[in-house]
This record gives structure tokens, sequence and C-alpha cells, in this order.
């Protein structure tokens, strides 16, 4: 939904992630952009440029913090010190909400800097449940997970990937970061219809969508957010926001990454879908 | 799965398959560390579909871990690889990550034993062991300058009421301070101009590549040997190396380790102090001052 608990109701429109190549145009031209979205952990450093940067970039925008590395779904316990530089750069961000993946990606304090499927089952649900709730505490802002793509799947899963994120975000009671390029990467990669995923899980609970995208191989695609939307993304984002309402939404591109005119370009085209559905819906 | 236990049995059993290094042509191996059949213990956790094995879906896992950490260290240490050259530094980097996997949130900290391994495994960069290190020491100083912790300036009026047998002044903890036996900040200046800067990557979920390769490219003269004196540190968020004099490099290291600055002087001066020195002490403390090198001693900081 537009504004809700799980966005700190706000009603932010279209973003993009803030990247490196873009720092000097962005700094000097101040582009008009509703918002930006950083990797936390780019920014849970000690000093140096890299929080100058995102000090100049917080006097002039509003920014969102996405994480890569809370890893609520490995089963070691959230990390103390981990959390604690989140904090800090929480309240230096003032993010009004904070995403992270629904994945786990380290056991026993070593780090695969991947974000890993996690089995669906209750057991996995409950613990990952209790892992957010317990972000959310230490933290004191809301928090939406967000749907990873992936390219295997575990025998002893109980249930289906939304009847997972479902089981999940209800017993946290936490938003979703609805990420329709991950849905539609996985999809393709389990066979299974994406608009299964987006027709069955909470669509109150959506607070922010990603929209990305991919390369497809021979017989199976990756998520490599090195190339604009591709069609299909933007049919199952269309789908997703008739469903959730017009809900703050950022492109992700991360590697090749062109002109920021031509990621801010291809953001905003998601104007063309909420155009549509808006006046569908009047 | 019924309990956490059995969610983490399985979460290490495939980090542990990850973490299993590719073989010559990038692909995941065919055995186990424990000898079995890869593609067996694959399927016994990983459903297949009917395009891929089971052993085909790890396989994409463990080859992005593998691109992933490789292309991390193949950024931060452009001078290590033009010294061993692309295929030893890859051998080398695929060792230390088998002994030391990543044990940080952020990919920033990956080299940070690479030092440490060097110095317990120097065949790795034989016959360049010693070049080697010091080239490593000095590119994980860098990354230290750039986004390491700094503290408040102090400057030499800040300290003037307090007598130099009772001053402790600390160093700032961004700053490395390194004696080196090649000149590899030479060398490295002329890998960047060789090679052109390199920004460092985002985060990103996949990687569709196998790790970055030089092609074709000029080769350079390696290090001279020489004894060099440098701090790593930064000025207004740049990063700057500066060399230091032999007395000037002690007397640092020495306030660094918590020595009164009579004590680090004499140090430094050896106790047969040349009374030309007396000048250039003035003027580098001068330097040091102005450059925000001086922050308040704490315990905690020294070595």
């Amino acid at each position: 939904m537009p504004a809700n608990p799980f966005n700190g109701h706000t009603d932010y429109g279209i973003g993009i992630g803030l990247r490196v190549p873009h720092y000097r145009h962005i700094l000097a031209e101040k582009p008009t952009v509703d918002w930006f979205e950083i990797i936390s952990e780019n920014f849970m450093v000690d000093g140096g440029r890299p929080l100058e940067v995102l000090d100049r970039i917080l006097e002039q925008y509003r920014v969102v913090q996405h994480g890569v590395a809370m890893y609520f779904g490995s089963a070691d316990k959230l990390d103390c010190e981990h959390m604690r530089r989140i904090k800090r750069l929480v309240k230096r961000t003032n993010t009004p909400w904070l995403s992270d993946h629904l994945c786990w990606g380290s056991v026993d304090g070593r780090f695969t800097h991947d974000l890993l499927p996690m089995p669906y089952t209750f057991a996995a649900a409950k613990h990952t449940a209790q892992k957010i709730r317990a972000a959310r505490d230490i933290l004191e802002v809301p928090i939406c997970v967000e749907n990873v793509s992936s390219y295997a799947e575990y025998h002893v899963s109980e249930m289906t990937e939304w009847e997972f994120l479902t089981e999940v975000v209800e017993r946290a009671d936490c938003g979703i970061l609805l990420d329709v390029n991950n849905i539609f990467v996985s999809s393709q990669n389990h066979n299974f219809d994406p608009l299964d995923y987006v027709n069955h899980i909470p669509h109150h609970r959506v607070g922010q969508i990603h929209i990305a995208g991919h390369s497809k191989f021979e017989r199976y695609i990756l998520d490599t957010h090195d190339h604009p939307v591709l069609d299909p993304v933007w049919k199952l984002y269309e789908h997703a926001i008739r469903l959730t309402g017009n809900t703050a939404t950022l492109l992700e591109w991360d590697d090749r990454i062109p002109t920021f005119d031509e990621v801010h370009g291809e953001a905003l085209k998601a104007n063309e879908f909420i155009e549509r559905v808006e006046s569908c819906a009047a | 799965m019924e309990s956490v236990r059995e969610l983490k049995e399985l979460q290490r059993l495939m980090a542990s398959m990850l973490f299993r290094p590719l073989d010559a042509k990038w692909r995941m191996q065919r055995t186990t560390a424990a000898g079995a059949r890869t593609a067996d213990a694959a399927a016994g956790f990983i459903k297949p579909n009917d395009r891929l094995t089971s052993f085909e879906r790890l396989e994409i896992y463990n080859r992005q871990y593998w691109f992933r950490v490789l292309d991390c260290l193949y950024d931060d240490y452009p001078g290590l690889r033009a010294i061993l050259g692309e295929r030893k530094f890859m051998r080398l980097c695929r060792a230390y990550l088998v002994k030391y996997p990543s044990a940080s949130f952020t990919l920033r900290d990956l080299g940070s034993r690479l030092e440490k391994f060097l110095r317990d495994e120097p065949d790795w960069a034989a016959p360049r062991a010693a070049m080697a290190l010091d080239m490593a020491r000095f590119e994980w100083a860098q990354i230290v300058a750039f986004d390491g912790p700094s503290k408040p300036a102090i400057t030499m009026d800040d300290v003037l009421d307090t007598p130099p047998e009772k001053l402790r002044l600390g160093v700032q903890p961004c700053i490395t301070l390194l004696a080196l036996d090649h000149e590899v900040d030479h060398f490295l200046q002329a890998v960047r101009k060789r090679d052109g800067d390199v920004l460092r990557g985002e985060a990103s979920n996949a990687i569709d590549h196998a790790p970055k390769s030089a092609g074709k490219k000029s080769r350079l003269r390696p290090p001279r040997i020489a004894k060099v004196f440098l701090a790593v540190h930064r000025c207004e968020n740049e990063l700057y190396y500066k060399r230091l004099d032999p007395v000037a490099f002690q007397l640092l290291a020495g306030l660094r380790d918590g020595l009164t600055l009579d004590t680090a002087c004499a140090l430094a001066l050896g106790g047969n102090p040349d009374p030309a020195l007396a000048g250039e002490l003035r003027s580098w403390f001068s330097e040091w001052s102005e450059l925000g090198w001086f922050c308040k001693f704490s315990k905690l900081q020294s070595p």
C-alpha cells in the first residue's frame, strides 16, 4: 500500500540505488530524484569518504537503507556488533524503514557474501521471524524483508516460497520488499507461475517494490542487475501494483552501470504502469 | 526439518560445499573434501529440475562465491597481482581463502589476514615472498586509510602545557606506519599508471562471469630493494602515502606505541642527538600536526 506501517507511513515515489559511478554527477548536478536506496553495509564504516558522501547526499535527498548481510535466515543468532553498526547508520540516515533479504548467508561466523535460499519449513520460518522481530526491537525502525532470486530448492521444503514469505512476515509482523524481478527469475528457474506468487502474498504488508534487469542463460536465469528491466518484469510490476497500490519503487542497477540519466530514466518508466493502473481504477 | 539445529546442519553442509575451491576450469569439483562424489552429496539436499541436476544447481552458488571473493581481492591488490603475475596471484588467493574464509559482513575486510598468511606460508609467493609481503601490507594499509576510524585531531598548541616527559600523543588509527624493504610505493604508481584506476564494485546479488583477468599487459620492473618508511594516511578524505625519514618513522612509531614524547624522541635519536635534527623535529611535528595525524592517546589503540 502506498503508505503503511511497514514503510514508516511514507509515500515515496520512484527511487534508484545510490552507486559509486554516479556520486560525482549527483553531488555536482543535484538531479531531482524522489529517493535513493543505499546498501547499508557500504556505509557501515568508521570514517573517510563513504560517510562524507553519504552526509552530502543526506543534506538533499531522502535515503532508505537496504541491507545485504543481516541474514535473518541464518541459523546463527543476530550479530550484536553488526546490529550496533546498523543502528548507528539508522541514526545517521533517519531511514523511515529498512530492508534486508529473506535468506541466509553465513554460518559459524563464516560469510558467503551471497543471498542463499531458505529451506521453506515451518521451523525455519519461526526462527527467521524471531530474528526479524529482534532486529526491529533493536533498530526501532520498521523492517521489510525482500524475496531473493534463487537457483536451487531443498528437498526438505514443506511449502512454496510465497507461503514461506507469508508465514515469516505474519509471524514477524513485518513488511515485504517485493522484488518482482526476483519473482520472475525464480519462477523461470523453478517452474512456477509468477502471478501465483504475487497473488498469494499479504498485499497490505508490501512497503516497497524492487525492479531490476536479469540475464538469461540456456538453462537458467541469473539475477545480474546489469540490464534494463525486461518486459515480463514490467508486466509483473503492473500486476503487483494493481494489488498493492502505488508503492515506493526502486530500480536496482549494480553492474555495467550506465550514466545516471540512463538509470534514472529506466526507473521512471514505472510511472507509465502506475498511471495505467490508476486510470483503470478511476 | 523441525529445529534450528537441523537448519544449522543444512547451512553448514551447503557452506562447506560453497567454500570448496573450483577446479582448474572454474567448475565445481567432482569430489567433496571428504572424498565423496559431489553429485551424490548435492542430490542429498538439493532438488534437481527438468533442466539442471542438483550438482549443477549447487554449482551456480559455488561459482558465484568464488568469482565474488576472487574479484574482490583482484580489485584490492593490483600491486600484489603485478608482482606475482595473474596465475600465481589467483593460486595465492585461493589458498588464502581456503585457510581464511571471510569472517566479516563486508568484503572490505577480505584481505585483513593476508599479511599473516604470507608470513606463515611464504611459499605461495616464492621467489618474491618478501616483496609480496611488503606490497600486501602496503595495499591493506590503503584500505584502512580509506575508511578506517579517525579521532578529533589535536594540534601542538593543545599540548603546549604538558611537559614532554609526560606527554603521550596518539597517531590517528586510520594511519599505518610501514617499514618496508622494497620500493613498493613507486611500483604501485607504475601499476596504476599502466592499468588505470578501477573503482570498487558495489554489492550485487549475482555474478555471471569468471573472475577478472588482466589480459596482455606490459611487464613492469619489480620494485627495487631499498629501505622505505611510509605513512599511509588520508587527508580531506583523499588517500595518500608519504615517505618518512627513518628517524621520523621511529619517532612516530614510538608515539603510536604509547611512549612519551620525551622517550620517543630519545629512542628515535639514538641517544646521540644531531643538533641539526632539532630543527627537523620542529618542522616534522608542525607538518604532522597540520595533517591532523595526532589525536588523544588511547591505550586500546596502541598495538
